[in-house]
């Protein structure tokens, strides 16, 4: 690899391709992402209700809803329909919790043809690895600020 | 020079080898379009009975050198190499499908210009008298692309709109220095063309470049213009791809758009989720084993340049932030 060379790029053609490449249909793509990812939400809301009514409380109640909704997401993922919610939902299905459930259970899909140790168990997280590593960092992070003041 | 046997980047070939059988075996999303009823199998299962989309890509590719074989008449034995590549890491596809048979074999890869790399080189064997019938093939899977270059195939993320759709299918030829069919007249090899995109999911933009200066390369040193040919075919640019290459070759004085059309641009009948249309080693191989090679054996089309395009990357180089390297080898074709 001898980097990227300054010579090769040609400004003006980037320039030109700038103007022709399809816009992203920004305006579009938020609403079906609030819509969706607010349906999800409500799903959310409607389990914990349940669940409420059926006697939780607490780290209970909220713990058993986030297992059933990664179930679901999981469940969903394996049947081939979550990647076609996210096609056009894009960000309404990726934040919440389902989008996680659907970024483990996917490559773990994908990879088990590599077989059970190295491709299903060791590739689970080669999606959801980042998110993890994000999440805990801007976990530790918020919970200092949180300490300090 | 008496016998101009090569002029620039072009080679002229003097005893014009001839593609005498070709078959191809598509996909079921490519069924649906243009070339579905051109192809000798379509598939309704894209595992193709496998267990893995591997081992689907394999057999595709096994099966259509197969077929080609036994369309021209041929037995194995009358075939002396093949020349085969794909878009998977140590070009697994082609290797394995290779054992299959029993004469030699030589790995190509070019990306998505591997159809035309294989056909030139087959055709200068065979011109040259190295060898009497040379196998040309390749072919890709959608499912097996996309785990390689993107995401496992349920992850739910949108597709940007400048993306391509990796073609499910796999198309092979026999280029034989006697008998009847498409003659292959010239062949011009590409240079590799960086203008610096460094976007993964427009790999039309990063091609058009290496397909206008083939293209151009080939005019020039055939002393031909784009109105002396009946087609201008190029291999997986995709719909903004396309824009970009006419312009480019109108910049430089030569207008093709009468003429051009890209095999990507024309696979799918309904652009949806593949946006800008077809890619991959498939797209030109399906296409021009399908509906350009029948269409031109009944004398619809007499002369066509094929001007199959590759973007020559992989997800290290891309990671690592490299611009997209492409290629492009166009062959002449007459009937």
């Amino acid at each position: 690899m001898t980097g990227k060379v300054k010579g090769n790029v040609n400004e003006n053609y980037l320039n030109y391709v700038k103007t022709q490449e399809p816009p992203t249909k920004h305006f579009k793509n938020c609403a079906a992402a609030f819509g969706v990812g607010g349906l999800i939400c409500c799903i959310g809301q409607f389990i914990r209700f349940m669940l409420e009514y059926a006697g939780l409380s607490g780290d209970e109640l909220a713990g058993a809803t986030s297992v059933i909704l990664i179930f679901l997401g999981c469940f969903l993922t394996g049947l081939g329909v979550y990647d076609r919610i996210g096609r056009y939902a894009g960000a309404g299905s990726i934040v919440p919790i389902t989008g996680f459930a659907n970024s483990v259970t996917s490559p773990a899909i994908e990879f088990k043809t590599e077989g059970w140790i190295y491709g299903m168990a060791a590739k689970m997280f080669t999606v959801a690895g980042a998110i993890i590593v994000f999440g805990v960092f801007s976990g530790v992070l918020v919970g200092l600020v949180y300490y300090f003041i | 020079m008496k016998n101009l046997m090569k002029k620039g980047n072009t080679i002229f070939f003097k005893n014009a080898p001839r593609i005498t059988s070709y078959a191809a075996i598509c996909g079921s999303k490519e069924k649906i379009g243009v070339i579905g009823e051109f192809a000798d199998i379509t598939l309704d299962d894209d595992m193709y009975g496998e267990t893995t989309y591997e081992k689907a890509e394999c057999k595709m590719l096994a099966n259509a050198i197969a077929l080609a074989i036994e369309k021209g008449g041929y037995k194995e034995d009358d075939i002396d190499v093949l020349l085969s590549g794909d878009l998977l890491n140590q070009i697994i596809s082609a290797s394995f499908a290779a054992r299959k048979f029993n004469f030699p074999f030589l790995g190509v890869y070019n990306a998505c210009s591997t159809m035309s790399e294989s056909m030139m080189l087959g055709a200068m064997m065979a011109d040259a008298g190295y060898v009497k019938r040379a196998v040309a093939a390749t072919g890709s899977h959608f499912a097996s692309a996309e785990r390689q270059y993107r995401y496992p195939l349920e992850l739910g993320c949108t597709r940007p709109p400048q993306s391509q759709w990796t073609v499910t299918g796999a198309g092979g030829c026999v280029i034989s220095s006697d008998g009847d069919g498409v003659k292959i007249t010239s062949a011009t090899m590409g240079r590799v063309c960086d203008y610096g995109v460094t976007d993964v999911n427009n790999m039309g933009a990063a091609m058009a470049p290496a397909a206008a200066a083939t293209i151009i390369q080939h005019l020039k040193d055939t002393g031909t213009r784009p109105t002396d040919y009946d087609m201008i075919l190029t291999g997986d640019l995709g719909a903004l791809g396309s824009r970009i290459v006419k312009d480019l070759t109108w910049e430089k004085g030569f207008d093709i758009s009468s003429r051009h059309v890209d095999c990507g641009e024309i696979i799918y009948k309904v652009i949806e989720s593949e946006f800008q249309g077809g890619s991959g080693a498939g797209c030109s191989a399906v296409v021009l084993n399908s509906y350009v090679l029948t269409k031109m054996s009944s004398g619809l089309y007499k002369r066509i340049l094929f001007a199959a395009t590759g973007a020559l990357l992989s997800t290290v180089s891309s990671g690592q932030g490299e611009s997209i390297p492409c290629i492009s080898h166009a062959v002449e074709l007459e009937y």
